[in-house]
């Protein structure tokens, strides 16, 4: 070996050794302007949000602004509050009132159901109690949700387990009595607003346990030593520490459990009676009757309703802990 | 006189740990106590025990002569002061130090009077609006002992409230702690890693290793009468002396202390001493800090600021007066 490439190898790295290659020339540059590589980073998801996303959530509320003659069943272009107007028909509105009473006694439902679900995985489960906690609230999700759906209606359906259950445990007279009820009741849970009610629950729970779990996880456990501490019981730590500091979740839950009751269209058609949801009149509409502008003026319905939540929410302080 | 708190054989067993294990103890009422001792000595587990949050696996605590075992904490007129704090984010200042009136189903004019009066307590009037977010370490500080002392309670628990300050903050909160407990009478139970802190504050010391109680007594006898090698060592880092060193000065096969200050360091050559080396020397502001080495026995000594010191490897004579050497009562 040459005294040269002794040398070579033996002799101290450069202070500042310069940029080796492209590679290292583009990470330095992004190095020196940050801004750049995020600006980089964020141009496809903007770009696909801000166009397919958000042009296409415009061009439905365009359309919710034209009207049809209903003579001749074609699409008048131009701008009119005439369709907004017939959603104040009496049918139309009984179909909104109905989805928007169903999404709150499903999202209120989920919630106390998941409560206790979250509080017992944030604050007590560690290790495999965790995981198991995981893969039980996520399990149901990986399977198809038509699947579900048609188990369930197998399980409500008269000659269900259910039924069957009730049957044994001589309680048969209790489901009768509860299905013999008006609005709620009807032949069987599988075609009654109850059978609905309770797939919508089922289905929707995990997207309420989830962010609730993750928003107790948040609340320092000092904070409930402390407020017992200072004297507070059990329930008055709850109502005010817990409560308010997990709102932020519980309402990240409840978004995700009223909008999806808001526009789904599947579980209503499959199980529970005739009468319509949101979803199912968007599908109707746009399809069978061709009323683009209805429909569209529907699928506004629950964005208006949305927005009017998000905004009482702030006005309640939901935020304030965030 | 009813000890304010008192421990008859209690231990707290975290399975296999003892985190606890069998301590007495009497805390006088009115007294300012500190309980000292290295991180998981035991020290903040008494703490809890007396605050509620942990039950004991063993013994009986009572408080002010009511048995406190199977008592919930917020049935305990007892309040704790955090060692971050815990305040409550989604309250602001007034709300969290009214916080213990309000569970206790009290007016909001009135407890937001008394809020603000506390808040003057501890120099923070005016500050009832803020969020806990908007203050400082010092300033959260004093919230939370204000929100602790509204409710007036019997014994007061401080776990290492001070950890979090920077030194001249925490000097000044020694200080105020201290005439505050003064003042309201209120029996202080203090928990700190600071031996310093301890001494200066308390009126009496507790020292921990282990789960257990080495010593306890006031800050004079603690530091000047250790009764263990561990006490001696970890108050006042004093000098260890080994039993065969210490039969040569007191005649008594012992172990023995000495403070480092009362090692005179002279240099000299003269045989009337012990002869010793220096090893290295600590410039601490006021005094220096010597190590040295006298015949493989490692000592330290402090030295005032001043003192022309000695240079390294450089010859030295220590004397130090007979009865400064303390006998401790740890079998040799």
């Amino acid at each position: 070996m040459s005294v040269s490439t002794v040398s070579q190898y033996s002799a101290a790295p450069a202070i500042l050794p310069a940029a080796s290659g492209m590679r290292g020339v583009l990470s330095d540059a992004f190095w020196r302007r940050p801004k750049l590589l995020l600006l980089l980073m964020l141009l496809p998801p903007v770009l696909w949000l801000g166009i397919i996303y958000i042009g296409s959530l415009f061009a439905l509320l365009l359309q919710s602004f034209f009207s049809i003659d209903e003579f001749s069943g074609l699409i008048n272009r131009e701008f009119t509050l005439k369709t907004y107007g017939d959603l104040f028909q009496a049918a139309n509105l009984d179909i909104i009132l109905r989805t928007v009473t169903m999404a709150a006694t499903v999202t209120l439902a989920s919630a106390v159901i998941a409560f206790p679900i979250a509080y017992y995985a944030a604050r007590y489960a560690r290790g495999r109690w965790k995981a198991l906690f995981y893969l039980a609230v996520m399990l149901p999700l990986w399977s198809s949700y038509l699947v579900k759906i048609y188990a369930w209606k197998l399980i409500l359906a008269k000659e269900g387990i259910l039924t069957w259950l009730f049957a044994k445990l001589n309680l048969l007279w209790l489901l009768d009595a509860w299905l013999s009820l008006p609005v709620v009741g009807g032949n069987s849970l599988s075609v009654s607003f109850t059978g609905t009610f309770i797939v919508f629950v089922y289905v929707w729970l995990p997207f309420m346990i989830l962010p609730m779990q993750a928003a107790l996880e948040r609340v320092p456990g000092n904070l409930i030593e402390a407020s017992a501490d200072l004297g507070a019981s059990p329930g008055q730590t709850f109502r005010n520490v817990l409560l308010p500091l997990a709102l932020p979740g519980i309402v990240a839950g409840s978004i995700f459990t009223f909008s999806l009751t808001l526009g789904d269209y599947i579980i209503p058609q499959v199980i529970g009676t005739s009468r319509l949801f949101i979803g199912q009149a968007v599908y109707t509409q746009q399809g069978t009757a061709g009323n683009i502008p209805l429909a569209a003026a529907f699928a506004v319905v629950p964005i208006v309703i949305m927005g009017l939540y998000l905004w009482m929410a702030k006005r309640m302080g939901a935020f304030d802990a965030l | 006189m009813t000890p304010a708190v008192s421990f008859q054989k209690v231990s707290r067993h975290f399975g296999a740990v003892k985190a606890v294990d069998t301590v007495d103890l009497d805390i006088a009422p009115g007294e300012f106590f500190a309980m000292l001792g290295p991180s998981g000595s035991g020290k903040t587990t008494c703490l809890r025990l007396i605050a509620g949050f942990e039950q004991p696996t063993a013994g009986l605590i009572a408080i002010f002569g009511e048995r406190a075992e199977g008592v919930p904490p917020y049935r305990r007129n007892v309040n704790t002061v955090f060692q971050d704090y815990a305040l409550f984010p989604h309250l602001n200042i007034l709300d969290n130090v009214a916080y213990g009136l309000m569970v206790k189903g009290i007016g909001k004019a009135e407890r937001h009077k008394a809020a603000e009066e506390a808040l003057s307590l501890v120099r923070l009037p005016g500050y009832g609006e803020r969020r806990p977010s908007q203050l400082s370490g010092g300033q959260r500080q004093r919230v939370a002992l204000a929100r602790a002392l509204v409710n007036r309670p019997k014994v007061l628990l401080l776990d290492e409230p001070l950890g979090a300050l920077d030194l001249k903050l925490r000097e000044n909160m020694q200080d105020e702690l201290k005439s505050l407990q003064k003042v309201l009478g209120i029996t202080f139970v203090f928990v700190t890693h600071d031996q310093g802190e301890a001494l200066s504050m308390a009126d009496h010391v507790a020292v921990f290793n282990d789960g257990r109680i080495m010593q306890v007594g006031t800050p004079r006898d603690i530091y000047e009468r250790p009764r263990t090698r561990f006490v001696a060592d970890f108050v006042g880092s004093s000098n260890v002396l080994p039993p065969d060193f210490v039969q040569r000065y007191s005649g008594q096969r012992r172990w023995g202390s000495l403070r480092p200050e009362a090692i005179r360091v002279v240099k000299s050559t003269r045989d009337d001493g012990l002869s010793a080396r220096l090893v290295s020397a600590n410039y601490l502001g006021a005094t220096t800090r010597l190590a040295l080495d006298a015949d493989g026995l490692r000592l330290h000594a402090v030295v005032p600021a001043g003192t022309s010191l000695p240079e390294e490897g450089e010859a030295l004579v220590l004397t130090f007066n007979r009865d400064q050497l303390h006998l401790m009562d740890e079998p040799a």
